[in-house]
């Protein structure tokens, strides 16, 4: 066998895996959206762009749109802001710092279901720990129905998110800070440079890069928020916290429409994509302008 | 220079307290940070060992008065949970060990061997990370309904392979871009195989390696709940996180058997992570970055 063969051979399975079961499943969600497809009727016929015209006009479609942009641009900015700050106090030495950073994995590491559901019971209406704490330091004066009310439904969800992910996202920073060279700080601080003008002057400028790439992945990642909402508020109460990851499950497999359940969630791999090149051309610029 | 040097000394001799306010803020933050991630967990945990009528008494307490097993007995005995964590385990072990054999193929064809357009490909691979899951599942979900393949193990396992593929690749990758090159120039020289290199040159140097990705591999597989959910309908094959996000009786909400079952899914999590803690933030860090 010729020698160039061999590479290809070996990336043969994770081609034919992704292949398989991530850009054939988008083509055809693409093929599907276009058509009205529908299990229960058992009909599949094509329609053209009606459904994209639907969907235009959907109430429940841009209900949903405006709470996953909300989601991912409250629950980002939140985490990335939290994380920078944790990543600098875990920057310094103090005594037990591995044992601090061995339980920020934790959030991480338990499953999102488990997380949603312990969410549940600690911001419980009637009997959960928050409402008490909050009753008790006098901050409220009634018990807060957190998830059970639309005013306050969403909100939760971001304060579930960003307990999860705040972390990890410090773990992430704190390794950026660390490839910073001392020998930069130092100089700084010898020429009588406080803390603060260190931090803005010259840490956060060589930080940047990273934060912005954390940033990314994690706006990417909380725009297909599914299991989180599906599971404490499942959307509800009265459609306060559909997304467009629960609206499409639920057009999939509540009322079996394929076709325009395709619809909503191509529409979202579309909003996705262009999110994701404008980030990416976003962030090749800013890169390079701090370097 | 020593104009510098002086007048940084007196910075610090001038204001001695500072140094102390220093700390006290930093072991505040680190303590917050400590409270952050892991009291939301062990104030479930505390909860599983409670009776429902001390959970609904208004007073929440940690230390549990009086203790019961009676949850853990629920979840095993009502809920077989132990039906769940097997199902999972299956799953979720299948999926490792056959990520970890793709996926340190393809790293090793990408990282050591002569291929055209190495860094698209990494590229491609990548971006299937960020693929809004909810656009895969349709598509796949009638395939898997054509190929008698719902409600099976094997259903679970092809998908959770290609899902988990870009993390192990671009970890694998990672590493082996780590590792000496002379090694393997050395071992062609001997007339060593590429198949032979990456059995046995480059694997037994990996296996560190490779046990932190498998790890992250199985609790990516173990966590995930959109394609369980969509592709299994009994307690056969549903996983964990499908069977907790069912848990419900008809009158209430069993927050009690619901936070034992939390603690019996999460705590061999948390023991893993925090054994191989330094690895996996070292790892995750290598790869890009993943959720």
């Amino acid at each position: 066998m010729p020698r160039w063969v061999w590479p290809w051979l070996l990336l043969l399975p994770t081609f034919l895996a992704i292949g398989a079961v991530a850009f054939w499943p988008i083509l055809e969600g693409l093929r599907l959206s276009l058509t009205n497809t529908s299990l229960i009727t058992r009909q599949s016929d094509f329609v053209g762009l009606e459904n994209y015209t639907g969907l235009l006009s959907d109430a429940r479609f841009w209900n949903a749109w405006g709470h996953t942009v909300w989601f991912t641009f409250a629950s980002t900015l939140l985490e990335t802001l939290i994380g920078l700050g944790m990543a600098l106090v875990l920057y310094e030495r103090f005594a037990c710092r591995g044992l601090v950073r061995a339980a920020m994995l934790v959030p991480w590491a338990m499953p999102t279901v488990v997380t949603s559901k312990m969410f549940g019971w600690l911001f419980d209406g009637q009997n959960g720990v928050v409402n008490w704490l909050l009753m008790n330091l006098g901050i409220i004066d009634a018990k807060i129905n957190w998830y059970g009310n639309p005013d306050t439904a969403l909100t939760t969800l971001i304060i579930a998110d960003v307990w999860k992910t705040a972390p990890f996202m410090a773990l992430l920073l704190l390794t950026g800070l660390q490839t910073i060279p001392k020998s930069l700080t130092e100089a700084a601080r010898m020429d009588g440079a406080r803390g603060w003008t260190v931090f803005w002057s010259i840490r956060l400028p060589l930080l940047m890069p990273t934060l912005l790439i954390a940033g990314l992945f994690r706006a990417l990642d909380a725009f297909r928020v599914f299991d989180l909402v599906y599971v404490l508020t499942g959307g509800g109460p009265a459609d306060s916290t559909e997304t467009l990851s629960t609206l499409a499950y639920k057009e999939l497999f509540s009322t079996l429409e394929f076709g325009y359940g395709s619809t909503v969630s191509t529409a979202m791999f579309i909003t996705e994509a262009i999110l994701a090149a404008i980030l990416c051309l976003w962030l090749v610029r800013t890169i390079r302008r701090v370097s | 220079m020593t104009r510098s040097a002086m007048s940084a000394a007196t910075t610090t001799s001038a204001l001695p307290g500072k140094g102390f306010l220093r700390r006290a803020l930093l072991y505040a933050g680190a303590l917050m940070i400590l409270l952050w991630s892991a009291s939301p967990f062990v104030w479930q945990f505390a909860t599983s060992f409670q009776l429902d009528k001390a959970l609904t008494s208004g007073t929440p307490v940690l230390i549990p008065d009086p203790f019961t097993w009676e949850h853990y007995y629920n979840v095993f005995v009502e809920k077989q949970l132990h039906l769940y964590v097997l199902n999972s385990l299956i799953v979720s072990l299948a999926t490792t060990f056959l990520c970890l054999a793709i996926g340190s193929l393809a790293a090793f064809a990408l990282s050591r061997l002569d291929i055209r357009g190495r860094y698209g490909i990494l590229m491609v691979i990548l971006s299937v990370s960020m693929f809004p899951q909810i656009t895969l599942v349709g598509p796949l979900y009638i395939v898997a309904s054509a190929l008698q393949l719902l409600d099976t193990s094997t259903a679970l396992i092809l998908v959770y392979i290609a899902l988990v593929l870009p993390l192990v690749t671009w970890v694998m990758y990672g590493y082996f871009e780590t590792l000496p090159r002379e090694i393997d120039e050395a071992a062609r020289m001997d007339g060593l195989h590429a198949i032979g290199i990456y059995w046995f040159i480059i694997l037994p140097m990996s296996l560190p390696s490779l046990v932190t990705t498998g790890l992250l591999a199985f609790i990516t597989a173990w966590n995930e709940f959109l394609f369980a959910l969509a592709f299994t309908s009994n307690i056969d094959h549903q996983t964990i996180p499908v069977g907790i996000a069912n848990f419900t009786n008809l009158y209430f909400v069993p927050w009690g058997d619901i936070a034992a079952a939390s603690a019996i899914v999460t705590a061999p999590l948390i023991l893993l992570v925090l054994v191989f803690q330094r690895h996996i933030i070292e790892g995750l860090t290598q790869g890009g970055i993943k959720e």
